[in-house]
């Protein structure tokens, strides 16, 4: 039992940034918009939450730095492909790529830093009840924040008006302009909710998960959580489940050391990735299941008709 | 108020004016990022894209760097025309190195005139198999070629650190994650003395005139060229999209591991854990640039060769971080799709006219 509740504290903090921007890819997405810059925006929000931090001594100021910076990212995005009608496939690369550049540009100046992580929650009695207590009641606040926003991501779209609107948005861009939505607008809020998370993602890796700036240190992250969007079939709850079974994933090479396995660290380190191709492959091959979940019009400009 | 008109026809001349306008727009932009940073914004660009080249040794790195980019790009331009988002070159590149090197350390003694090309067979052998599995999932299980080509590339890096790491390493060097140097059999000859210029270059301008033959004379060039501008009448007709993934992901992955072996086997000489500074995702933007045709990648990858040439003097003499380089390119990026608007569109000012009010 020993090993088990470090296993499960690692595991929380390697799932957190995975739920954090997958929460918020999954609105744009179903606003109808597929932002492939996940990666880029969590990178630009990772270097502006550390350098904020760093520089002003608080980890709040970094964390809204880090999310003004994801939606300042996504409103590149968002102008490019639903105002400009640029492709969304090639927006999204280029997005990455200048995330990559930017945030090392940034960063050169605060390679080396440190700070102090953000702090646990500590409840006197709770956070010390054996075994469980630190893993319920000891975590960071951005922990707590990732699984109150995908309940509510959930709720906002089964239960609430608003989801409905954007559904039909994501589903059918002509009724919902016929009925007298404004498409546009709705997906520049939807992107720009995606690019907040993905900033908030890229802030919790900066800060908590490891806190210093590394050159592209989100390592396909991004890319993960686009992935366990369609692994999710576009469902709040699957997407819980799925970005702790990738954390679970990807922590194993940690644990594996200490348990006596004697595989080659590289092929520990490859596992997150050939796990995101296999069960992409799984998902997908359900064709008619990806159908009847994924918005209709993802990836399609949307002109409204003069 | 601003609003944009769709033309009848694409505008041929914005086709190629938009991506004139678009290095313009981000020459403007880096020297106003350049005067951010404290230096002179003109000395900086001039160090940035006039000084790499004012030499004759300067324009054959040039050709060098080139290279890699213009046969990604020919090969990536193919796909992304049938909507085939092969984005995992760099991957495929590495697997090409893996594949042909392999044989160089295998025959690490050889002096056989065979070596070269049986390596350049296994190097687009190496690409073609990592660019087959996005196109096998994609086909036959559906899973997106965005995703799984771009995975792949973070196994293959992960698989050519473990072979030089391990079984792999030069017995004699020192304990360096370094494989052996290549013997001179397995070695690219250099076409012009006193310069880096390699026979990989001769093969670039060669893959540039194979595909401008391909695309503008072949049945499959032809299919390309619909399928991208009008799926549905491709589907009409009877073209098969299973067909294009294949081809383009196979073709796109022998032409990038061909790339990555005249990398190891030309000016790097051995395998190490970096054989690329990212040569695979700066051909998605070489393609672009390019417009996706065989010509306009040959000019893009010289572009973009140049933007790595001024990154290492800007390193060196202004001290910028090398990450300039990247920032220059996903500028140029956004400016290019931003500017591509012009070639579909014209931009009206006022407000619509009344027949459109009426609608």
């Amino acid at each position: 039992m020993d090993w088990l509740i470090p296993l499960i504290l690692t595991v929380i903090t390697a799932s957190t940034p995975l739920l954090l921007a997958s929460t918020g890819e999954l609105i744009t997405e179903k606003s109808g918009v597929l932002n492939l810059g996940v990666e880029g925006m969590m990178l630009v929000g990772a270097i502006s939450g550390f350098a904020v931090t760093a520089s002003s001594g608080s980890a709040i100021l970094g964390i809204l730095a880090a999310i003004i910076a994801g939606m300042l990212m996504s409103l590149i995005f968002a102008f490019l492909t639903l105002t400009l009608m640029a492709n969304q496939v090639a927006t999204g690369l280029a997005l990455t790529i200048f995330g990559v550049g930017f945030s090392a540009l940034v960063g050169s100046g605060f390679v080396g830093f440190a700070i102090e992580p953000l702090p646990g929650l500590h409840i006197p009695v709770l956070t010390d009840i054996p075994l469980v207590g630190e893993i319920l009641f000891g975590q960071d606040f951005l922990v707590y924040l990732s699984i109150v926003m995908v309940i509510a991501v959930g709720f906002f779209l089964s239960r609430t008006r608003g989801g409905l609107i954007l559904k039909a948005v994501g589903d059918s861009h002509h009724s919902a302009h016929a009925i007298g939505y404004s498409v546009i607008k709705i997906r520049y809020m939807a992107t720009m909710f995606g690019g907040a998370m993905a900033g908030l993602a890229g802030a919790y890796l900066s800060l908590s998960y490891t806190p210093m700036w590394a050159e592209n240190m989100t390592a396909g992250r991004g890319w993960i959580a686009l992935a366990l969007v369609v692994f999710a079939t576009w469902r709040p709850g699957r997407l819980l489940a799925g970005a702790y079974m990738f954390g679970l994933i990807s922590v194993l090479q940690l644990h594996a050391q200490s348990a006596g396995v004697h595989v080659p660290s590289q092929f520990m380190s490859m596992l997150p990735y050939l796990a995101t191709v296999i069960v992409l492959v799984i998902i997908s091959s359900d064709r008619a299941k990806i159908r009847l979940n994924a918005p209709a019009c993802i990836g399609q400009a949307f002109r409204p008709a003069q | 108020m601003v609003r944009l008109e769709p033309r009848r026809q694409h505008s041929q001349a914005m086709v190629y004016l938009s991506p004139v306008l678009a290095i313009l727009m981000t020459l403007i932009v880096g020297g106003i990022i350049f005067s951010f940073m404290g230096k002179n914004p003109f000395d900086a660009l001039y160090t940035f894209f006039i000084l790499p080249i004012n030499n004759s040794y300067g324009i054959s790195e040039l050709f060098v760097k080139a290279t890699p980019l213009v046969i990604i790009a020919i090969g990536l331009s193919m796909g992304f025309r049938a909507n085939v988002w092969n984005i995992g070159a760099e991957g495929q590149l590495t697997m090409g190195a893996i594949f042909g090197g392999g044989l160089a350390l295998y025959f690490y003694d050889s002096e056989s005139m065979f070596l070269l090309p049986a390596m350049f067979v296994l190097g687009a052998i190496g690409g073609a198999f990592w660019g087959a599995i996005p196109a096998l999932l994609r086909t036959r299980f559906n899973a997106n070629e965005i995703l799984t080509s771009l995975m792949l590339t973070y196994v293959a890096t992960l698989f050519l650190s473990f072979l030089v790491h391990g079984p792999w390493r030069n017995p004699e060097g020192f304990n360096f994650p370094e494989s052996r140097p290549f013997p001179d059999a397995g070695l690219l000859p250099v076409i012009y003395d006193g310069t880096r210029v390699h026979l990989g270059t001769a093969f670039a301008v060669l893959v540039v005139i194979a595909g401008w033959i391909l695309l503008s004379k072949s049945v499959i060039g032809f299919q390309l060229r619909v399928v991208g501008k009008a799926p549905q009448a491709a589907r009409h007709v009877g073209f098969r999209q299973k067909r294009m993934v294949w081809f383009t992901l196979l073709l796109g992955g022998a032409l990038s591991g061909l790339a990555g072996l005249f990398e190891v086997a030309g000016p790097i000489g051995q395998l190490q854990p970096a054989i690329s500074p990212g040569y695979g995702f700066t051909a998605i933007i070489v393609a672009f640039l390019g417009r996706l045709h065989p010509l306009g990648v040959l000019f893009g990858g010289l572009i973009m060769a140049l933007t790595y040439l001024g990154g290492e003097l800007a390193q060196i003499t202004l001290g910028l971080p090398n990450a300039v380089t990247g920032l220059f390119q996903g500028i140029l990026l956004f400016f290019l799709l931003a500017c591509d608007v012009l070639t579909k569109y014209r931009v009206r000012f006022g407000t619509p006219a009344a027949k459109g009010e009426a609608a």
